[in-house]
């Protein structure tokens, strides 16, 4: 009934996957850069409004919006460049045939995932502002929540990369696209968190 | 139907298939569905609006009307139905065994009967009032719930027709028969990879403006609420940085189809194929920077209209481009009038229409003047039923016998253009003069002097519904009882010809030879014979070039 259907899950598994069965080549990593377009377009459209009330409000902040406290947010982001780097590592060995060095590197990524949003968490708790005080702290809790669910997906993301490595095979050094898929979508969502800090707790 | 495939049963098309043809069947027929469900919404208001005062159904229900019949025929029908078409032909044309990822286009395909009865549900709790472009304030006060499922509903839809352009573009860039470069792909690929290109970059910004319109909504922020310190006009820019690509999203489509139907049609070659597809990636690009158009009431300062009106303008020319190849193509041609060609001219007649009078709105002063009357309405209407409305009924009368393995009758098939295109005009062309005396869209009340013009109009709509039945009939009629159709009843050159009707299961028996372009018409075809052999029609093409 489903005959024609590329079992996807299938060619994970099949380490042979680029020289092909029936000659289905892989594009499912040109998928992912093509959905990663279409998603920073989100992140773009977020932003623009972002910078177009900055430009037309006539005080902005808007008066009686807290100073936003700059120590979390810092070492945040310092956290999430770091962990891309360690992700690569995962990466590499992968690369070299070393499975256990995936999973260390990509388990600490995952934990400096979850550290960035504990640390995202604190900052929510202790702002002096909340999502209606006015227009500015809308945009905040707005686009730093879109930002944050991303992390959260990509933490899922590491996490069933973890799950999956503990099959025997699952993952080589010519079988990778989930490991690929994950990384690229790490390094996207590290990308756009550089650009809204920029945006939202320095200008 | 349980004769249409030895393999394929009727069930098939209920169940999570990954076929890209039971998938490109399954978004026609719901599309279809939703066209109805939106053809009888048009109807109510035009019996309403067929006297001025409202005697039919209440004010506030005739804007649920309103509202409803807008985001279903655009979000419902058009965009689902490029779909379908996209879906069951790209695989077939490029010589491919299906799309790139058939798991997920069957994930696109089954969030829209979800979303479409989610998005009819809201009836029940009072449906929405704000128009298709649901602009804050007024969607912010005009009941909440209803508002609140158009947009998750618009989310929903708009997250199906991103997976499925994301499994367009891989398809048409990265499976091709290697014999088949990028200047040799049919034009129907060219547009949908314009298209596709659009969804990409355009329905994410959409879906921003819908998030942040949510937490207006729900959560009480102000983003776009004037009364809380935010900014209307910033949803205007957001929401029309969408829709108006959406615009060519619609309408790409279906100039691919016109070019696949009419040089089959007319026996001749495509004329001028590189400038049609270029042309496809400029609408594309222009498209993107056009939007505040439809601003240029809302407080736009002077240097932006003037930008805007400019780029605008411009689309003229690819698009202008366009009409003139297929009115070259047509050119001398051996025309065979059928159902097919007929709605192929209809669209090359009703979409200049359209396109003339965009051209009109474009203009600063003249669109201050007709801005929100009927004058527009006639515009996108003939657009996008002149254009993308006849464009598709051209593609379904032309790739019927492909996709069901039978033959349409054609009697029926030309009374059925006949009676749309009268209804079409009848209903549409008064809406201009209506428009330019200052008649308001979107209002169930009018001044009586405008009567005589509505009746017209209502007349010309009850017309257009009746036009549907003998389609119905035949496409019903022709599914059980139709003459078995050959594997190339046009003598097409296109790929998805060299296959069985319907396709086997993965399209081919063999990789499919490409021994002529896909608009080498005009050549001695008469004399060959559909099953003649490969070599031979070789020797035809070169003997004849």
């Amino acid at each position: 009934m489903q005959s024609s259907a590329v079992n996807e899950s299938q060619l994970v598994i099949d380490s042979h996957q680029e020289s092909g069965h029936h000659g289905h080549p892989d594009h499912r990593m040109f998928g992912v850069i093509l959905f990663l377009i279409a998603d920073s377009m989100t992140f773009i459209g977020f932003f623009a409004a972002f910078l177009i009330y900055r430009a037309i409000m006539p005080e902005w902040p808007p008066e009686g919006t807290p100073e936003l406290e700059l120590l979390v947010p810092i070492i945040n982001t310092s956290i999430l460049v770091t962990s891309s780097f360690v992700m690569h590592k995962g990466q590499v060995a992968l690369k070299n045939n070393d499975i256990q060095g995936l999973q260390k590197w990509f388990a600490i990524t995952a934990a400096m995932g979850v550290a960035f949003l504990a640390g995202q968490g604190y900052e929510y708790f202790h702002a002096e502002m909340g999502l209606t005080t006015n227009l500015f702290s809308s945009c905040f809790f707005a686009v730093t929540g879109f930002h944050g669910l991303h992390v959260t997906v990509g933490v899922l993301l590491i996490l069933s990369v973890l799950w999956r490595s503990r099959t025997e095979g699952h993952y080589s050094s010519t079988s990778h696209f989930g490991v690929e898929a994950a990384e690229i979508y790490w390094h996207f969502v590290d990308v756009i968190w550089l650009i809204l800090f920029v945006l939202v707790y320095l200008l | 139907m349980e004769q249409v495939h030895p393999q394929r049963k009727w069930q098939d098309y209920f169940s999570f298939s990954t076929d890209h043809k039971v998938i490109g069947v399954q978004y026609l027929v719901t599309a279809f569905f939703f066209y109805f469900v939106g053809g009888a919404l048009a109807e109510a208001m035009r019996v309403e609006l067929s006297t001025p005062d409202p005697d039919f159904v209440q004010p506030e229900f005739y804007n649920q009307l309103m509202t409803m019949h807008g985001s279903i025929m655009l979000f419902l029908w058009i965009l689902p139905a490029g779909a379908a078409f996209a879906n069951y032909l790209i695989p077939l044309m490029i010589g491919a065994e299906d799309m790139a990822f058939p798991r997920l286009n069957a994930v696109a395909f089954w969030i829209i009967p979800p979303g479409g009865i989610f998005f009819l549900s809201s009836f029940f709790v009072g449906a929405p009032q704000a128009g298709w472009t649901s602009y804050p304030p007024l969607s912010l006060v005009s009941g909440q719930w209803g508002e609140e499922i158009w947009i998750l509903s618009v989310l929903l839809l708009g997250t199906s027709s991103i997976l499925g352009a994301i499994n367009f573009v891989t398809t048409i860039l990265r499976m091709r028969i290697p014999d088949m470069d990028i200047h040799s792909m049919p034009l129907f690929c060219w547009s949908m990879l314009a298209t596709s290109a659009l969804i990409l970059l355009g329905t994410p910004v959409l879906a921003a403006a819908l998030i942040l319109l949510s937490f207006d909504l729900i959560a009480g922020t102000a983003f776009f609420n004037p009364a809380g310190g935010g900014d209307p006009i910033v949803y205007q820019h957001m929401f029309w940085f969408y829709s108006h690509p959406a615009v060519y999203i619609m309408v790409l489509p279906f100039f691919g189809v016109i070019s696949e139907v009419l040089p089959v049609h007319a026996r001749k070659p495509i004329f001028g194929y590189r400038a049609i597809a270029y042309s496809s990636l400029a609408i594309s690009f222009l498209g993107l920077i056009v939007w505040a158009h439809h601003m240029f009431t809302s407080g736009t300062p002077g240097w932006l209209r003037m930008f805007f009106m400019a780029t605008t303008m411009i689309i003229a020319v690819p698009t202008g481009i366009k009409v003139f190849s297929w009115c070259a193509t047509l050119w001398g041609g051996k025309l065979n009038l059928n159902s097919a060609l007929l709605f192929g001219i209809g669209f090359l007649s009703s979409f200049l229409i359209g396109g003339l009078s965009g051209v009109m709105v474009a203009s600063v002063p003249f669109d201050i003047h007709v801005h929100d009357t009927y004058f527009v309405v006639a515009h996108f209407h003939y657009v996008l039923f002149g254009g993308a409305v006849f464009g598709l009924f051209a593609a379904v009368y032309h790739w019927f016998p492909k996709m069901s393995g039978k033959m349409v009758n054609e009697t029926l098939g030309r009374i059925h253009f006949v009676m749309t295109f009268i209804g079409f005009n009848l209903t549409f062309l008064p809406m201009h003069p209506l428009g330019l005396q200052g008649m308001n869209r979107r209002i169930a009340l009018y001044d009586p002097k405008f009567q005589a013009l509505n009746e017209l109009v209502s007349i010309g709509s009850y017309l257009l519904a009746l036009s549907t039945f003998p389609f119905i009939i035949n496409i019903v009629w022709s599914v059980f009882k139709g003459k078995p159709a050959p594997r190339n009843p046009w003598r097409a050159l296109t790929l998805e010809w060299q296959t069985a009707s319907p396709p086997i299961i993965e399209n081919f028996e063999e990789e499919p030879v490409l021994w002529a372009g896909p608009y080498d018409y005009g050549i001695d075809t008469e004399s060959i014979d559909g099953d003649e052999e490969v070599e031979d029609m070789l020797a035809e093409v070169a003997g004849n070039t």
